[in-house]
């Protein structure tokens, strides 16, 4: 182990500032990008199942048109 | 959703047969099937790889704790680097035999590709600023991170700025491939001229150090792990997306509110 004390550990000899922007930035862009996947995913599977909702409203009145 | 995997685990179509039309809906079974296992390495491999590079790992006598952003510098510089030559690949493959889901995996992997760049070129900056003196600076090896920056940034915006999927496939493939010929050139201009800026980093304590070295390895495997999950993930929106119209997405998929 490196350090003496979280106090050390935070300060990192001074250059905390450039040393935990670098890992701040990194975490923000990573779990950005996993929130837009999942936000993603959630909207296409809303659009999913309203597409399919509006394709079966469609289809019913056609299918009884070509009954006759 | 049983009648995905039950799909899979039937014979209809022979497991030989490489490519087929039923091949975006198996890759969408086995993407989510071996999802959590690279998010889990992930987590494991970057929970370590920090701890012994951020604690563990000694103050170096040159940098004292600068060099620590190495340990999310370097893998994100690799990994970008790597992803791209996967990017050009599987996107060029994609174009020539027109397989449409390799160009999806193509697809799935260019954001992830510009994140690690993204990374590369923003911790690059916070490292370079006190030892270098500058933010930036127009020098060989960062203009190739910052092309590879821009040529996965092309390729998403043309990915999405496209709405005929093969008509993007197309023209982001063309830019993926003509970027992979430009890397080697540049490469070589990171050799030849390294020596000119004569601002290499200064010694570092690595080759000496297990801990800094393993630190460095941990970290690569474990955003390599991450680098698959996300691309995964990614995979299994890009199929649902393309594949709205089929068969099995309309009957798995359309009856959700």
């Amino acid at each position: 182990m490196n350090w003496g004390s979280w106090s050390e550990f935070w300060a990192m000899g001074g250059d905390g500032l450039y040393v935990w922007s670098a890992y701040l930035v990194a975490v923000v862009v990573i779990f950005t990008e996993i929130a837009v996947i999942a936000l993603t995913r959630r909207s296409i599977l809303e659009h999913l199942g309203r597409y399919a909702k509006i394709a079966r409203k469609e289809r019913k009145p056609r299918n009884e048109d070509s009954r006759f | 959703m049983p009648a995905l995997s039950s799909t899979l685990n039937s014979d209809e179509s022979p497991p030989l047969a490489a490519w087929s039309e039923a091949t975006p809906q198996r890759g969408y079974v086995h993407a989510g099937r071996l999802f959590p296992w690279f998010a889990c390495a992930a987590a494991v491999l970057c929970s370590i790889g920090l701890f012994v590079g951020l604690a563990v790992a000694q103050t170096d006598p040159h940098q004292h704790e600068h060099y620590r952003i190495a340990f999310i510098h370097t893998p994100s510089l690799w990994l970008s680097v790597a992803i791209y030559f996967v990017t050009a690949g599987t996107a060029g493959y994609g174009l020539f035999r027109r397989q449409r889901f390799v160009s999806m995996i193509a697809s799935a992997l260019a954001p992830t590709g510009a994140l690690f760049a993204f990374l590369a070129l923003w911790t690059g900056s916070l490292w370079g600023k006190p030892i270098w003196g500058a933010w930036w600076v127009w020098e060989a090896r960062l203009t190739a991170e910052l092309l590879v920056l821009f040529l996965f940034l092309g390729y998403v915006a043309l990915q999405e700025g496209i709405d005929d999927t093969r008509r993007a496939d197309r023209a982001s493939g063309l830019l993926a491939l003509v970027g992979a010929f430009g890397m080697p050139l540049l490469y070589f201009a990171v050799f030849r001229w390294s020596a000119m800026y004569g601002n290499a980093p200064q010694g570092l304590a690595a080759p000496d150090s297990p801990a800094i070295a393993a630190g460095i390895l941990l970290m690569t495997l474990g955003l390599l792990a991450y680098a698959v999950a996300a691309t995964l993930a990614r995979l299994r929106n890009v199929i649902l997306k393309r594949e709205r119209n089929s068969e099995w997405v309309v009957q798995n998929f359309g009856a959700q509110p």
